[in-house]
């Protein structure tokens, strides 16, 4: 559904509708709290918002209506810490920071770590115990966050029990037996910000966002902390992709079909996350990262100082439709695969998440 | 009997009974007005039993002494505040 989509910002929640060949804000929810990922809903489960109130922790709210009505529903919730064990992460839920759904099953990606899976509309959560046991696991560290965390939940929609996570800073990690059994899936990726000797050490990448092909779903896109990777075999191998610009960034959009064909928001660095020469671009490519193009029409060209995080840069089912947001409240729109763009607003909150509805 | 109050920032999210408890120690006042509210743990307490980051008690105007432990003794006549600390933005 490309009709109608969802902004999660550090402010609230705003639904976005479509009107005619634009859009327009709709309703509002939760205005004044963070709401740090948005699940829209499906025919066998609600749909959820994760907030994370900055005094009294991380809260689930599911709508059984589409966003009309709320109610709060369970957390996940980390088992008691074991007293015995030095130099883990607090055991504590410091944020949702992935949310998926396949069918009747929820899966939630947060900080510190944790992948926890909902069979029952967000009623309870199970802690995913064969990943959080995993001994690598003590070995992540956080990227931006004081402790690492799960930002991609990539489902395989052949298979229910199929799934590739992205961790920053953690890897990859695929399973083929709906979680019981876990296997790092990061080989080829490159950290330049770890001693020569490990760069290449899979269990520490720092995976911005990861994405799958839904219609050729052995093709993932990565957008890498220090640059572009693309596997053809569900994660086995990573191949490197340098765009124009800077193949910097956070945001990847994978076109649903296309397996050829992605976004990418570009950053000029790690050390100076804004736009290069605050001009806002799009890379786009539609032969697998071997050209780009980079797309401006519509995009501030002056003064432009916007970030598009992680989870900012959405295409719909439709491979055209694009939504974009940044760290400054601007909101962008596109329904000719990012050809041209319309700004929808400059005041929204920092915004945080985009999911059109229908998405998984 | 101590009296246990919340911050009325609490009240936008979920009810806060003000709680009259022969509790000795903290803890025992907290559980009580969970006990009324069991949604309410999750908002004061993160899930290790430990106090939130942002959140604050007071019990006859001193702080308390461990977030971790709750452990701090009441009087009869104690007074108890849960309170925000003021951060965010």
């Amino acid at each position: 559904m490309t009709d109608r989509a969802w902004v999660a910002t550090r402010k609230g929640l705003f639904e976005l509708v479509a009107n005619g060949t634009g859009w327009r804000l709709g309703r509002a929810s939760f205005l004044g709290e963070p709401v740090s990922m948005v699940l829209p809903g499906a025919a066998d489960r609600p749909m959820l918002a994760a907030l994370n109130l900055g005094h009294f922790g991380v809260k689930c709210h599911a709508s059984d209506d589409g966003g009309t009505s709320w109610r709060e529903v369970a957390t996940p919730a980390y088992p008691e810490q074991p007293r015995d064990v030095e130099g883990d992460v607090p055991w504590k839920l410091v944020q949702i920071w992935s949310l998926a759904g396949s069918g009747g099953t929820i899966w939630a990606g947060t900080l510190p770590g944790g992948l926890f899976r909902s069979t029952d509309g967000g009623a309870s959560w199970q802690l995913v115990e064969s990943l959080w046991r995993r001994p690598e696991r003590r070995e992540w560290f956080g990227g931006g966050y004081d402790v690492p965390g799960i930002h991609s939940i990539c489902l395989d929609p052949r298979d229910a029990d199929r799934m590739v996570i992205g961790v920053s800073c953690g890897g990859a990690w695929r399973t083929a037996d709906g979680g019981a059994t876990w296997e790092l899936a990061a080989e080829g990726m490159l950290a330049d910000y770890l001693p020569p000797e490990q760069a290449s050490y899979q269990n520490t990448q720092d995976a911005h966002r990861i994405e799958r092909c839904a219609g050729a779903p052995d093709v993932l896109w990565c957008q890498h902390h220090c640059g572009i990777w693309r596997s053809t075999d569900n994660g086995t191998l990573w191949h490197r992709i340098h765009a124009p610009l800077s193949s910097f960034g956070f945001a990847v959009a994978v076109h649903p079909q296309d397996p050829q064909t992605a976004w990418f928001a570009p950053a000029i660095a790690d050390q100076c996350r804004v736009p290069v020469a605050a001009a806002l671009a799009i890379n786009r490519t539609h032969d697998g990262g071997q050209t780009f193009e980079t797309l401006r029409a519509g995009l501030p060209q002056t003064d432009c100082y916007d970030l598009v995080y992680r989870h900012c840069l959405q295409v719909g089912g439709d491979g055209r439709t694009l939504l974009m947001g940044s760290t400054t409240g601007n909101l962008w729109a596109s329904r000719d695969a990012g050809e041209s763009w319309n700004c929808l607003s400059t005041t929204l909150p920092p915004i945080l998440a985009i999911r059109f509805d229908g998405g998984t | 009997m101590a009296r246990l109050v919340f911050t009325q920032q609490l009240r936008r999210f979920t009810l806060t009974p003000e709680i009259d408890s022969p509790a000795a120690t903290l803890r025992e006042a907290l559980d009580s007005a969970f006990a009324a509210n069991p949604q309410l743990r999750g908002y004061v307490l993160d899930e290790q039993g430990h106090l939130r980051r942002h959140v604050t008690i007071f019990i006859d105007g001193l702080r308390l002494r461990d977030r971790e432990r709750l452990d701090d003794a009441l009087s009869p006549t104690s007074e108890i505040y849960v309170m925000q600390a003021l951060t965010g933005g």
